[in-house]
């Protein structure tokens, strides 16, 4: 029956311990007013076919219903809106706070990024590790504009608003990988802010937290690819050659870009930087001003690490053919930068 | 004596100054709840930050603010005073009393500007402009956005007020308004009234509650 | 009777439109521009169906994407839903059935439509020159940080709700003031019970939004930071004054279209109604309890548990007022001699589509399942249910039932229930696939969507194309029937609502003879004149 219903009404699989009782209340409320709308569908009709207009029978009776019966409708409507709010309040009340002991996740939203910091164990950006059978409590904010964090499959939905603090939980009941999906408007990349949760088994959930320990520094790309998963950069701009929100990163440093009032530059260090900081002042053509400024978000050290990042992503031909590639996705226009021109 | 003319669509003169009377009324609680928004928010922000709003009340210039509160009812007065000079046909008198009111409008706004003067010198700018180094708190940033957007608001209808006032003061002085016909002064002493009774609010909110 | 020409012909000429106080003429001049609204509405929600027909990017970009949706809600919230009713229908017949000459105050009426024409070219101005992304909500942080410029827009809206105002306000004192002689409240129409309370929520609610609305914009033109976390500003507390307007904007919305459905239910059956008091009575209890039931749009926003659970009750309640009327209008249908014309196609889709939006409302008012639904496509269609499956199809309803009185003449009928069952058939297979993606987990305003989702869009895009077919066709057919429609006679449907007391189309003062009113509205169960 809940199988059989679930499918009916396309709801998602029910990964939550809450999700169950909640889809069974759903199933009976829209039992309840399917079977009252068949009822006043069905008399609606029969009235229409019944005392359609005939020729010569113009006048009516004056007709008005015993007050009886109007009460009978109003209380009984009454009270089975008043049970509805009770039984979802009960479980809304079971949604505010986690039974026992959680793990506890820092979840920052921003545009257009989830990132998340384990009480217990490393952070990640877009990808969040918990443990199946354990209450999962999350504590949401946001850097810039309002974000929701929705999972279909748990069937919970927080906003995270700059400012302050809300929270969450949930009880994946078994391993396995699901969307999550910010459900509140927040911009151009609104319906592209990926993320997922990843739900261990208690035994591969330990073996995560005591394996992604181990960190080191790295050189100095190494570290620029690391800030730029860690600010987002990567949620806009892509490394492959193919055309995300912003330009790829792919063969750009060295290249000439067009920009949006008609001239050139060559993306060198400067460029690359005053990009960064102030985002609004180049804008290459055919993409929209929507990069926000990390003056004050990213350190010295960050972003040298970061131009460092972009240089070291060039083809074998741009390696070969430095430092003015023939073709750049700068200078190849939205039509046909999602081809990569100078990987032959 | 000039009489006021009926329109078409009322029986008569008195349902036509009742509709008249009703329309202010209304308009003038719409006009509450224009206020009434930033009351909320005033309301709502002064329970997030009770200190700051506090404190930021003493910034504010308590003698002027007083003083102006004795300008506005007084001049509330006058036009009460107006009104009933005009129902006598008197209407030389009823222009003088109204030209007094707008005076002591005008001297309102007057005294509004040099308490805005003095704020700015100090840095006591609203919302992320607030400067003063006194008290740099985030509450005081909210208090004087609410100040300067209440305030503000508030003289824009004191303005639109002493517009409305100088054209009585006109109609009036040519003999306009008399036992049969006096709504439009009623009105505008009504409009004239609201504006004095929401700066009654003003008052404590921005210069007395510490 | 007598030579006096009709409102239409009592003077001639562009000029003599323009500068007219004649409520039936600004009732016109209104019913043009809102329809005009309703259709520039409707292209933007053709060219974002357009858009969602593929999971990736069908023909524009994401921030012209953002823009469609954004144009979409603050066109049809603003210039047609909230205007529609009240200043076409209401303008023309609320003075007629009181059985007054005009409203009490007709040059502000004229003001009205003027201030609205100022709004609506502020707005498309702001559309042309380059329109605004931040969702018809307006919600803060990201309007204040929006690279795109919000004040145009936001400004127009506050100038439409300053027309809203002068309109509610010409309503009230016009049904204190102006009923005819032996015209007690409760012979008064229901359509007059409706817009009254219509304009109680328009005079109270509206200047909040407009103070609102121009905090956003100081916050975005000149970063004030009323709403900024980073000045110390709560973005959640403009969520709360917003709703504080925009949910009794619901009620601005629908409770014209019960005040249309009111009057064609009881013609078409020729019947009085089955409730004149739970009816008339249930419009003044949704205008109240109505301003108390904004936080259920703020569920999942961070609010304490109690407030959800307060707004939750509050909405229960309000949703059983809507349910009484739905009982009513049904109710009346019964023993009564029904007219299966278009105005009648028009009620019975009204009754279905509301019906369904009404229940999914109780659905959603309960805390726990607005968690899942809140910002999906769930939350889209139902208030869609209301919005078009209430307010349009009235206003489509109140269009055709009173085509004859305004005009005097008699549009195809077939023509008019073929559009009805496109509109109606369009509108269905638009929204309850809808319904399934909300539940399946598909967020709104989201220009890209998993693949899984396809088939629904599809379809849900498909119906859009249907919904457009009926109503062109429904213009080219009224169009035809102003100049070459045959005369309609004074009452065609046999009703005996008190506007069809005056001739059709009416006197440029309504009446030959002012009338006095000596029984309730809608009986007919009196033996005909």
């Amino acid at each position: 029956m809940n199988e059989l219903m679930r499918r009916l009404l396309m709801l998602p699989e029910q990964a939550s311990t809450i999700a169950g009782p909640l889809d069974r209340l759903h199933y009976a409320e829209f039992l309840a007013l399917n079977l009252i709308a068949l009822v006043l569908g069905a008399a609606g009709l029969w009235f229409l076919v019944r005392y359609r207009r005939r020729p010569g029978r113009l006048a009516t009776p004056r007709f008005t219903y015993p007050v009886w019966l109007e009460a009978t409708f109003i209380g009984g409507l009454l009270a089975m809106f008043l049970l509805w709010f009770v039984l979802g309040y009960r479980q809304y009340l079971g949604f505010q706070v986690p039974p026992g002991e959680a793990v506890e996740v820092y979840v920052t939203a921003k545009q257009w990024m989830w990132k998340f910091a384990n009480a217990e164990g490393p952070s990640a950006v877009g990808v969040m590790t918990v443990p199946a059978g354990r209450p999962v409590k999350l504590i949401l904010t946001s850097r810039d504009v309002i974000h929701s964090f929705y999972v279909p499959d748990f069937r919970i939905k927080q906003d995270a608003v700059p400012g302050r603090y809300t929270t969450v939980w949930f009880e994946a009941r078994e391993p396995g990988r699901h969307q999550i999906l910010c459900a509140e408007y927040c911009g151009t990349g609104h319906s592209q802010m990926p993320g997922e949760v990843v739900v261990l088994s208690g035994r591969d959930y330990d073996a995560w937290l005591a394996g992604e320990r181990v960190t080191g520094e790295g050189d100095l790309a190494a570290f620029g690819q690391r800030v730029a998963a860690d600010q987002g950069c990567l949620g806009c701009h892509t490394v492959n050659g193919t055309r995300g929100l912003g330009p790829t990163w792919r063969d750009l440093y060295g290249s000439t870009v067009s920009l949006t009032d008609g001239s050139r530059v060559t993306a060198d260090e400067a460029y690359l930087t005053e990009s960064m900081m102030d985002p609004q002042a180049k804008v290459v053509a055919g993409y929209p001003p929507v990069m926000p400024s990390y003056l004050g978000i990213l350190e010295a050290p960050e972003t040298a690490a970061l131009v460092q990042f972009i240089k070291s992503i060039a083809s074998e031909a741009a390696r070969a053919g430095a430092p003015s590639p023939t073709a750049s996705p700068g200078t190849s226009g939205p039509a046909t930068s999602g081809a990569d021109g100078g990987d032959r | 004596m000039w009489e006021p003319t009926l329109r078409f669509q009322f029986e008569d003169r008195a349902k036509q100054a009742h509709a008249a009377r009703l329309g202010m009324w209304v308009f003038l609680v719409s006009e509450m709840l224009l206020f009434g928004a930033l009351f909320a928010l005033y309301a709502a922000y002064r329970t997030t930050y009770p200190a700051a709003f506090a404190g930021a009340t003493r910034l504010t210039d308590l003698t002027l603010g007083t003083a102006n509160t004795y300008v506005l009812v007084t001049s509330s007065l006058v036009v009460a005073l107006s009104l009933a000079a005009a129902r006598r046909a008197l209407g030389r008198l009823a222009g003088g009393l109204l030209a007094l009111a707008l005076a002591m409008g005008a001297l309102f706004l007057v005294l509004k500007g040099v308490e805005y003067s003095a704020h700015f010198r100090e840095g006591l700018y609203p919302g992320t402009y607030y400067r003063y180094a006194g008290m740099p708190d985030r509450g005081a940033q909210v208090f004087f956005s609410l100040y300067y957007l209440m305030t503000g608001l508030h003289a824009l209808h004191v303005l639109i007020g002493m517009i409305v006032l100088a054209w009585l003061a006109w109609l009036a002085l040519r003999g306009r308004f008399g036992p049969d016909g006096d709504t439009p002064l009623e009105l505008g002493a009504m409009y004239w009234h609201f504006v004095d009774i929401i700066w009654l609010f003003l008052w404590p909110m921005f210069y007395l509650i510490h | 009777m007598s030579a006096e020409p009709d409102y239409l012909h009592a003077t001639r000429g562009l000029g003599s439109w323009l500068t007219t106080t004649d409520h039936k003429r600004i009732g016109i001049l209104f019913l043009w521009t809102v329809s005009a609204a309703l259709l520039l509405g409707g292209v933007f929600a053709i060219l974002l169906r357009l858009e969602l027909l593929t999971p990736g990017r069908t023909f524009v970009d994401p921030m012209t994407y953002n823009r469609f949706f954004t144009l979409h809600g603050v066109i049809m919230v603003w210039m047609f839903m909230i205007p529609s009713i009240p200043t076409s229908f209401g303008n023309f017949m609320l003075p007629i059935m009181l059985g007054a000459k005009d409203v009490a105050f007709p040059r502000l009426n004229l003001a009205s439509w003027y201030v609205y024409l100022a709004g609506a070219a502020i707005v498309l101005t702001g559309m042309v020159l380059g329109g605004t992304d931040t969702g018809w909500t307006f919600y803060t942080p990201y309007s204040s940080k929006t690279p795109a410029d919000v004040a145009p827009v936001v400004l127009g809206v506050f100038v439409l709700g300053v027309s809203t105002i002068i309109t509610g306000i010409n309503f009230i004192v016009t049904t204190h003031t102006l009923r005819a002689r032996g015209m007690t409240w409760h012979r008064m129409p229901l359509f007059v019970w409706s817009i009254y309370a219509t304009s109680v929520i328009q005079v109270l609610a509206t200047p909040v939004l407009g103070m609102a609305l121009v905090l956003v914009a100081l916050d975005h033109a000149l970063a004030l930071g009323v709403f900024d976390p980073a000045a110390g500003g709560d973005p959640i507390l403009y969520q709360h004054v917003f709703w504080f307007y925009s949910h009794p904007a619901v009620y601005i919305m629908v409770l014209p279209a019960f005040a249309v459905i009111s009057e064609t239910v009881c013609a078409l059956s020729h019947k009085n109604p089955a409730s004149y008091r739970a009816i008339a009575y249930s419009s003044v209890g949704i205008a109240f309890v109505g301003f108390l039931t904004w936080g259920h749009h703020m569920f999942v926003s961070g609010m304490s548990a109690l407030d959800v659970g307060v707004f939750s009750v509050l909405s229960m309640l309000v949703a059983i007022f809507s349910a009484i009327k739905v009982f009513a209008w049904v109710g009346t249908m019964y023993r009564g001699s029904i007219a299966f014309r278009t105005p009648m196609a028009y009620v019975i889709a009204f009754l279905v589509l509301f019906g369904v939006g009404g229940m999914t409302g109780v659905a959603v008012a309960t805390a726990a399942l607005d968690v899942h639904w809140h910002d999906t496509y769930f939350i889209v269609a139902h208030f869609h249910f209301i919005m078009v499956g209430g307010t349009i199809t009235a206003f489509l309803a109140g269009l055709h039932y009173w085509f004859p009185k305004m005009f005097g003449r008699l549009y195809p009928e077939r023509w008019g229930l073929l559009a009805a069952a496109l509109v109606f058939g369009g509108f269905l297979l638009t929204f309850i696939p809808q319904f399934l993606l909300g539940n399946a987990g598909m967020p709104r305003r989201y220009y890209e969507y998993p693949e899984r989702y396809q088939a629904l869009h599809v379809l849900s895009t498909g119906g859009s194309w249907l919904i457009g077919v009926g109503l062109a066709v429904t213009v080219v057919y009224l169009v035809w029937a102003l100049r070459y429609g045959p005369p309609s006679g004074d009452n065609p449907w046999g009703s005996k609502g008190f506007e069809w007391l005056a001739p059709s189309p009416p006197p440029p003062h309504n009446f030959h003879e002012t009338p006095v009113i000596t029984h309730g509205p809608h009986e007919y169960f009196r033996p005909e004149a």
